[in-house]
């Protein structure tokens, strides 16, 4: 079986956010990169599924300029078999989604996975545009999946719940916890991926019709109202009479 | 400009969510159509027009009971094409984001999700999402003919325009490719408050010591008509279900109030919760970081101090 396993690179979750050129630039400065937390657990879920199942291959893959090679490269620690890149900006969902529907149309896989969403664009669109470019099922976000042949068990959160779901492959699944836990690379897995295949692919030529214009940080916190812990209907009466939210 | 509403439904009720997304396009100028797809209750459909949905389409069939990503995807292209609609709004959510998807690269539209507010429509259409977790806005130009939008809770305000409308049944050949993906059975919880749809969510973390001690939060919440979250480890130690972790890794929620009891503020528990209106803080400890991202803060004992809130609110009421 090939999986495939699509993971951005993102900043590291305690990242402070701040933009360059006139609002128009994510600032890295400072800015420590990991792979998304939510295509994480997918990667780990496709390496239990490796190590469970004989003859199947995992590739990770990033749509990124260069600088993004040591987070495919700690995928391939994490135990991917090989990478590719795209060579290109990530600027919206749908161009890195036709980015890897183009590449799967290349070489089929029998399972596509990534998280949920990117932390940086939140979007949660990407793996509902890679399955409709395919023209295979995509369930989204997944937090169990189990294979038995060609069938696959899922379920799914939803709004204060789960949902059961049954699929053949192909398809494309957005995960998130508890579908498996987080690896950490160990040192057999460092040395090995650096000797495994990184392929660098030129993107296809895509209009998204989505163009950026501006970023925006939120306007900053006012202080806090510290009450005393022996005063709690105070608490109340600020909520009522001065928030207004009771 | 013609607009397509997608309404979801729970337990026959429409989504407080998918009212606020007829009220957005209502906002936008319409002429709006609402769409619902399979049980909901007549009376519930026909309110869509109070809104502002001047016609109201349903698809009575049992099978999309169901929220199937792909039979809902091709049941809206269909109905985009019938209503010469060229925009299509729809809720954030489990179903409608994915779903927006799908729809969104059938018909080659400009997609946005987790959209906050009303576009900009002098030079374009430019809408503004929340992007890095709630750390950042983007303000994107949807330059197609065609779009689909995803809102964010409280991306418009619901008010009471027009009169109840007409609902006309609606249906659309689907076929078994629609159907590939099969939903066998869900857990739901029924009757409490959804944390993403509330408007007031009481949350606990580790310091709440274990699980036989969200009794006090419950009474807290039932006394608020809120619902219960938490933060991460109180969910990955198995002392509240998945559904009610909220943070970076969980749901993010946007209530008037938040408030977080024995929670530190770790910044991933923060991403959840800074689009709260208000967030009161309840923490022994005085250097938590949370206290940082309140409004209102009480250091104390958690034990001491929910008991007392609860009943300071039910003697206010
Ligand atoms: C990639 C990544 C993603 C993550 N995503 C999330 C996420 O989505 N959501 C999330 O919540 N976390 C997330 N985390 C974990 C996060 O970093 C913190 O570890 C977590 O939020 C801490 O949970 P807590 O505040 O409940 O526990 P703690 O940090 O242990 O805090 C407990 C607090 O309770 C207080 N306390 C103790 N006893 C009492 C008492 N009797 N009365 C009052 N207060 C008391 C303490 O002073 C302390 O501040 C993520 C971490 C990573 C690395």
């Amino acid at each position: 079986m090939k999986i495939l396993v699509c993971i951005t690179h993102v900043p590291d979750t305690t990242s402070k956010i701040n933009f360059t050129d006139n609002n128009t630039k994510f600032d890295t400065t400072g800015v420590q990169f990991i792979i998304g937390p939510y295509d994480d657990y997918a990667l780990a879920r496709a390496i239990e599924l490796k190590d469970a199942i004989a003859g199947t291959t995992v590739t990770v893959l990033n749509v990124g300029p260069a600088d993004t090679e040591p987070t495919l490269r700690k995928g391939l620690a994490i135990g991917a078999d090989d990478a590719i890149r795209v060579n290109a900006e990530p600027t919206d969902s749908f161009f890195v989604a036709s980015q890897i529907a183009a590449i799967a149309k290349e070489t089929p896989y029998d399972l596509i996975l990534m998280g949920r969403e990117s932390i940086d664009y939140n979007s949660g669109v990407v793996h509902g545009i890679v399955a409709e470019l395919l023209g295979i099922p995509s369930i989204s976000p997944v937090m169990k999946l189990d294979l038995d042949g060609t069938k696959a068990k899922l379920a799914r959160e939803i709004e204060g719940g789960k949902e059961y779901l049954e699929v053949s492959l192909p398809f494309v699944a957005g995960c998130q916890e508890p579908i498996a836990e987080w690896k950490i690379p160990n040192m057999r897995g460092i040395m090995s991926a650096r000797t495994k295949p990184l392929k660098v692919v030129e993107p296809k030529a895509v209009d998204s019709g989505v163009k950026l214009q501006k970023f925006e940080l939120p306007p900053p916190k006012g202080s806090v109202k510290m009450i005393p812990a022996d005063n709690v209907p105070e608490l109340v009466n600020l909520l009522k009479n001065e928030a207004k939210v009771l | 400009m013609a607009i397509l509403v997608f309404v979801e439904s729970a337990e026959g009720k429409i989504k407080k969510t998918s009212i606020e997304a007829v009220a957005y396009a209502h906002a936008l100028g319409g002429p709006v159509t609402a769409i619902a797809l399979g049980a909901v209750e007549k009376a519930e459909l026909e309110a869509l027009g109070k809104y502002g949905a001047q016609k109201v389409l349903h698809v009575a069939d049992e099978r999309l009971s169901q929220g199937i990503i792909q039979a809902y995807a091709t049941v809206l292209e269909k109905a985009l094409q019938d209503e010469s609609a060229d925009l299509l709004v729809l809720a954030n959510s489990s179903l409608g984001t994915p779903v927006a998807a799908r729809v969104a690269t059938k018909i080659g539209a400009s997609l946005a999700s987790n959209v906050v507010e009303l576009p900009k429509t002098d030079g374009g259409f430019v809408v503004k999402r929340s992007i890095y977790t709630g750390k950042a806005f983007a303000w994107v130009e949807l330059k197609n003919q065609k779009k689909v939008i995803a809102l964010r809770k409280n991306a418009a305000d619901i008010k009471e325009v027009g009169s109840p409308a007409q609902v006309t049944p609606y249906s659309v050949t689907l076929g078994d490719a629609d159907f590939a993906t099969k939903i066998t059975s869900s857990e739901k919880a029924t009757g409490e408050v959804l944390l993403p749809e509330a408007n007031i969510v009481v949350s606990g973390g580790r310091g709440m010591k274990g699980p036989e001690h969200w009794g006090i939060l419950e009474e807290l919440a039932k006394t608020l008509h809120a619902a219960t979250g938490c933060s991460k480890p109180v969910s990955d130690m198995g002392w509240r279900p998945h559904h009610e972790h909220v943070g970076q890794t969980g749901v993010k929620v946007a209530p008037q109030l938040y408030i977080a009891v024995g929670i530190s503020g770790a910044i991933q528990h923060l991403a959840g919760v800074n689009s709260s209106k208000y967030i009161v803080v309840i923490n022994k400890d005085p250097e938590a970081p949370f206290f940082k991202a309140a409004d209102y803060g009480i250091v104390g004992d958690a034990f001491e101090i929910i008991p007392k809130l609860t009943e300071a609110i039910k003697a206010a009421k």
